[in-house]
């Protein structure tokens, strides 16, 4: 009797989240792949099309599809080489140090992110704070503001928690014994990174690729306040398609290529981590 | 006792509810460009009425337009410009203002009644006018600035600003080439579309309202600029200076309507009341630097804001100027352009 009433007590439990997730996931997402396969007729009314689609295929935007997709791999690439050797430093510090560092990696985040955004502005302009040093210490000023390498730098610092988190929690769980057993079978320290460490970290590897590739892919506010509205990637024109030109049909075919796009990487992902479960390395 | 405790609590929580709807004063949504107001005004007008203004700010008009037609928040009042007013209208989209019921509507310049996008004056009461053209910084532009052809000039290759906005970018473009800034035809845009990509490498950014503040701050030298701003930024940068091309520019008036949706549609005329007011106007146009529609504001002006031919350029500049209509279903061609340009 007691464990049919919590059965039926978790079902109840469940709808809340049923009803969530139909109001703001499902309803909204058939509404976006509607939106995608219609187009306004002039006499008013819609028509089932695939012109939407099709449109995406011209030059213009699969060129904002490449500069977007190298960019967050880029920003990618850069938050696993410089958050690696940071998660493992905090690992093997002492208990105390440890926790202070993952506090001050974290404690950037209580701040709203567009204000941390807007502060790279005022230190990357021509006459910001870098250039100011720049110019002290005697050297020729740089304009990084609106150019490729400003958006980079403003992915990198934006989502390199998101890197160094999973990769700190996968890589404290790797066990002292294992790599003193490596050492005993006389591994030097390189192979037991490479055979030993590096493999075990991998979970907290590939969550972190994913959770630093997925918002960099689809950012928009970086690249319109570090990058001047130069170099329009797929966040933008899917913001201008909905709020300044107002074609959501067109918006939302390319809001649908993009969820395929991240579905396909991720699948990738999943794929190389050979059956591996990713809940290991996942810190959330 | 529990339930007893449950009814208490509920009858309790209605009750809390029903005395907030019974207390609620009458909230005014007014939609206006950002910094197009002297806000203290607002403070003003909620003293004297006792209506509470809720005050949000838009950086162009397309994006105004997407989140009226939308419909998210009902907005009472909105400040769009002559070509996005007719287009309001042409969507039924805005409710009929009887503007001769104003205090002051004589105090209002005739020359901005009855203008092509609202010909028998019916939805709109004018708010302000301007155009735009070229702000510089005189200590780094050392080449004469008389023509849109600067902006092409390699020698300030990332140190130009251009607008993010379809319609005031095509328009550079068009004037230019010696076009109409209202161009129907595809050949005329496509040669527009091909001009400012040829022009992405030389920009340094496209701005909305930070334009101004970036070259007050010295971080570009040319931009293309509103008159107001001109006005308003010079007071903080000396070394800037404005001018209109000689190729002419866009005159633009800038309306107060009132949506359909509107469900305060009284209090919002009194809310257009209230700034057509003489004293009121002249507040926000020393504020905010533009030009007032509003003869008697004007008079109260000191000569020498009446006579600066930044914001009131002389009869011979205005004659070049070309005022923005609505293009109808072509408006599409130039999103298209415009997509094109920035995703190059």
């Amino acid at each position: 009797m007691r464990t049919r009433a919590s059965r039926q007590t978790r079902n109840l439990l469940q709808y809340p989240y049923i009803l969530w997730s139909t109001l703001f996931i499902v309803i909204p997402l058939a509404l976006i792949i509607w939106y995608s396969f219609t187009q306004p007729v002039q006499t008013g009314g819609f028509q089932f099309s695939t012109s939407n689609y099709r449109r995406f295929f011209e030059p213009v935007y699969l060129r904002v599809m490449g500069r977007s997709l190298i960019l967050a791999i880029e920003a990618t690439l850069i938050c696993l080489i410089v958050g690696y050797p940071a998660a493992m430093i905090i690992v093997r510090l002492g208990l105390r140090w440890r926790n202070t560092l993952l506090l001050l990696l974290v404690l950037p985040m209580w701040i709203n992110f567009l204000l941390r955004t807007y502060s790279w502005m005022v230190l990357l302009g021509r006459q910001g704070v870098l250039n100011q040093f720049l110019e002290w210490i005697g050297l020729p000023p740089q304009s990084i503001l609106y150019s490729r390498a400003a958006v980079l730098i403003g992915m990198v610092y934006n989502f390199l928690p998101f890197m160094i988190l999973p990769l700190y929690t996968s890589l404290s769980r790797i066990g002292k014994e294992q790599i003193e057993a490596a050492e005993d079978l006389g591994a030097n320290r390189f192979d037991v990174f490479r055979r030993i460490i590096l493999p075990l970290s991998l979970p907290g590897i590939l969550t972190g690729t994913t959770m630093v590739f997925m918002p960099a892919v689809s950012t928009f506010v970086i690249s319109a306040l570090l990058g001047g509205g130069q170099d329009m990637l797929i966040g933008n024109l899917i913001e201008q398609q909905f709020l300044s030109t107002g074609d959501w049909h067109f918006g939302s075919a390319v809001s649908i290529l993009m969820m395929v796009i991240i579905l396909i990487s991720m699948a990738i992902v999943s794929v190389t981590d050979k059956g591996r479960s990713l809940e290991e390395g996942n810190l959330w | 006792m529990k339930k007893v405790l449950k009814l208490v609590l509920m009858g309790l929580f209605i009750f809390t509810l029903l005395v907030g709807c019974s207390k609620k004063s009458v909230v005014l949504n007014v939609y206006n460009w950002g910094d197009y107001i002297d806000e203290t005004v607002l403070k003003d007008f909620e003293k004297e009425t006792g209506i509470k203004i809720n005050y949000e700010t838009f950086a162009t008009n397309e994006d105004m337009y997407i989140k009226v037609k939308q419909g998210g928040t009902k907005y009472d009042v909105i400040v769009p410009s002559d070509y996005m007013i007719a287009r309001m209208i042409r969507e039924g989209l805005l409710e009929k203002i009887d503007i001769r019921k104003l205090k002051n509507y004589e105090a209002l310049d005739k020359r901005f009644l009855g203008l092509q996008f609202d010909p028998k004056s019916e939805y709109s009461v004018p708010y302000m006018w301007g155009t735009f053209g070229i702000l510089y910084n005189k200590k780094k532009v050392t080449d004469p600035v008389d023509s849109w052809a600067i902006l092409w000039n390699p020698k300030y290759k990332k140190q130009i600003l251009m607008m993010d906005s379809v319609r005031d970018c095509l328009a550079v473009a068009f004037l230019r080439l010696g076009f109409s800034i209202n161009s129907t035809n595809k050949d005329e845009l496509q040669k527009a579309k091909e001009l400012l990509i040829q022009q992405k490498p030389l920009v340094l950014a496209y701005v909305g309202d930070n334009g101004k503040d970036m070259m007050a701050a010295g971080e570009a030298s040319l931009a293309m600029c509103w008159s107001g701003d001109a006005v308003t930024v010079r007071k903080q940068n000396p070394d800037l200076a404005y001018v209109i091309p000689k190729e002419g520019t866009n005159l633009w008036v800038d309306s107060l309507v009132i949506p359909k949706t509107s469900e305060h549609k009284e209090e919002a005329f009194r809310f257009i009341d209230f700034l057509n007011r003489p004293e009121i106007a002249k507040r926000n146009v020393e504020f905010i630097g533009y030009a007032t529609p509003n003869r008697k504001a004007f008079e109260l002006l000191p000569p020498e804001v009446q006579k600066d031919p930044v914001a009131y350029p002389s009869n011979e500049i205005l004659q070049r100027c070309q005022v923005y209509i609505d293009l109808g279903p072509f408006l599409e061609e130039y999103n298209k352009a415009w997509t094109e340009i920035k995703g190059q």
